[in-house]
């Protein structure tokens, strides 16, 4: 169906047409009826240790008081060397390191090299900029490459930090304090792990919108190990995903067979043209 | 000389620095990119879009003061100006670097990459100002959503040439 008040077509990327429709919308509800997006509510943290990068995360996700999911990953790839946590909007961190990881993807089947830090920091933060915030994603980006062990922090406005060790989300002062207590320079892999693990665990205990089970992610020069989970909570429910008996589970009693008597009632033959 | 029609009534007439020249019955800006940058969003197609700044109520339905006040998206006029903004930067500070003819002979050839499109209402593949622009080697959310191969509405085509032959 032609459109006659269609005079060009509807530019590519984000449409704003629903913008005052939205801002109508949210006058007529008064405000806290509008459904929320989907939150993280998170603790996420990173160590650089000795031999490379340490990343942790809770894998709770929130919507307004529920917890919409129990088991979500919060630690997503972007490279073989490089993996990112994300805290904010579940939705937008999610669609930011898939186009990031798009985009280094297709710079490393052109040079042939994988990926430096460096590069994805700037991917974000230019991303991030751009759009002044609207898109909430809070995220740490850790990574070894050439130059070494990286550990950034990139926040929904663009802004940048490189540290040693770092924690983010809304449980992160719980986990920074056990960062700050525990780090030191060049850790042991046993000791960094630990160490996030239990700032994850103080931000899991401490605030409500983390929980469930925790996220390890160790980058090293070697490769990466990605232990999903590393800990898991004590209180996960024991539903089956499958409620299919096996064969045997119920006992035989008694067994009668009927043999069914079949009479033919009518035959046809076919022939088939084979030619 | 013609006013663009980009921009609604309700802006005020700079008409200094817009030229427009006509050639083949091909319209196309002379000036520089600063001209070209939108002052304004039209909101929700209430834009009056008629030859002398007249609504077109034929086609636009009736204007109110309530519907041309109404708040837009804060990101709404950036991202439409986004490209052109970039382009600003980066030929400036090519200028600044290498000296005029260095962002002239950019420029040039941007504009002639930009003629390579097809009628307006069928899908051009841009490949040519892509490629200068280097983005055929980078995915950003104009690739992901809102694909003009895919939206909802279709234009009418005669008119949709029309409009872009300044007939309309």
């Amino acid at each position: 169906m032609a459109l006659s008040n269609v005079l060009q077509t509807p530019a590519a990327g984000f449409n704003f047409d629903n913008a005052a429709r939205n801002t109508a919308l949210e006058g007529l509800f008064d405000g806290g009826e509008t459904p929320k997006p989907l939150k993280t509510g998170t603790t996420i943290a990173g160590v650089v240790f000795k031999d490379g990068v340490v990343l942790g995360a809770d894998t709770r996700a929130t919507s307004s008081e529920v917890v919409a999911d129990k088991m979500c990953a919060k630690i997503h790839y972007i490279s073989p060397n490089i993996y990112c946590c994300g805290a904010g909007t579940a939705a937008d961190t999610e669609k930011t390191t898939e186009l990031l990881s798009s985009n280094l993807t297709i710079f490393s089947l052109n040079s042939g090299r994988n990926p430096r830090v460096v590069m994805a920091v700037n991917i974000l933060q230019d991303m991030l900029y751009r759009y002044h915030g609207q898109i909430g994603a809070n995220l740490i980006l850790g990574g070894v490459d050439c130059t070494g062990n990286h550990l950034y922090t990139v926040g929904p406005y663009g802004s940048v930090n490189k540290v040693p060790y770092l924690s983010m989300g809304s449980g992160d002062l719980a986990a920074l304090a056990i960062l700050e207590d525990g780090f030191k320079p060049n850790l042991e892999l046993e000791t960094a792990k630990e160490l996030v693990r239990a700032s994850i665990h103080a931000g899991i205990m401490s605030d409500l919108g983390s929980g469930n089970n925790i996220d390890i992610c160790v980058i090293t020069r070697e490769g990466v190990d990605y232990i999903r989970p590393y800990q898991e909570s004590e209180f996960k429910d024991n539903r089956k995903m499958k409620y299919k008996y096996r064969p045997g589970s119920t006992p035989v009693l008694t067994e009668k067979v009927v043999p069914l008597k079949l009479e033919v009632v009518l035959e046809t033959v076919q022939q088939m043209d084979t030619a | 000389m013609r006013k663009c029609r980009h921009e609604p009534a309700t802006q005020p007439e700079i008409q200094l620095y817009r030229t427009e020249s006509r050639r083949n019955g091909i319209t196309m800006n002379t000036r520089g990119i600063r001209s070209q940058l939108k002052d304004s969003v039209p909101v929700a197609g209430m834009c009056p879009q008629g030859a002398y700044g007249v609504q077109d109520s034929l086609r636009s339905g009736f204007t109110s003061v309530k519907n041309e006040l109404l708040p837009s998206h804060p990101l709404e006029l950036s991202e439409k100006n986004f490209q052109l903004n970039q382009d600003k930067m980066n030929f400036s500070t090519l200028r600044n670097i290498q000296g005029l003819h260095a962002p002239l002979k950019l420029q040039m050839e941007y504009r002639a990459a930009r003629q390579i499109q097809r009628l307006p209402f069928l899908q051009s593949s841009h490949l040519a100002l892509d490629t200068l622009r280097g983005s055929d080697e980078a995915i950003g959310f104009e690739d992901i959503l809102s694909d003009p191969a895919q939206s909802e509405t279709m234009g009418e085509p005669h008119m949709m040439v029309e409009y872009k032959l300044g007939l309309l």
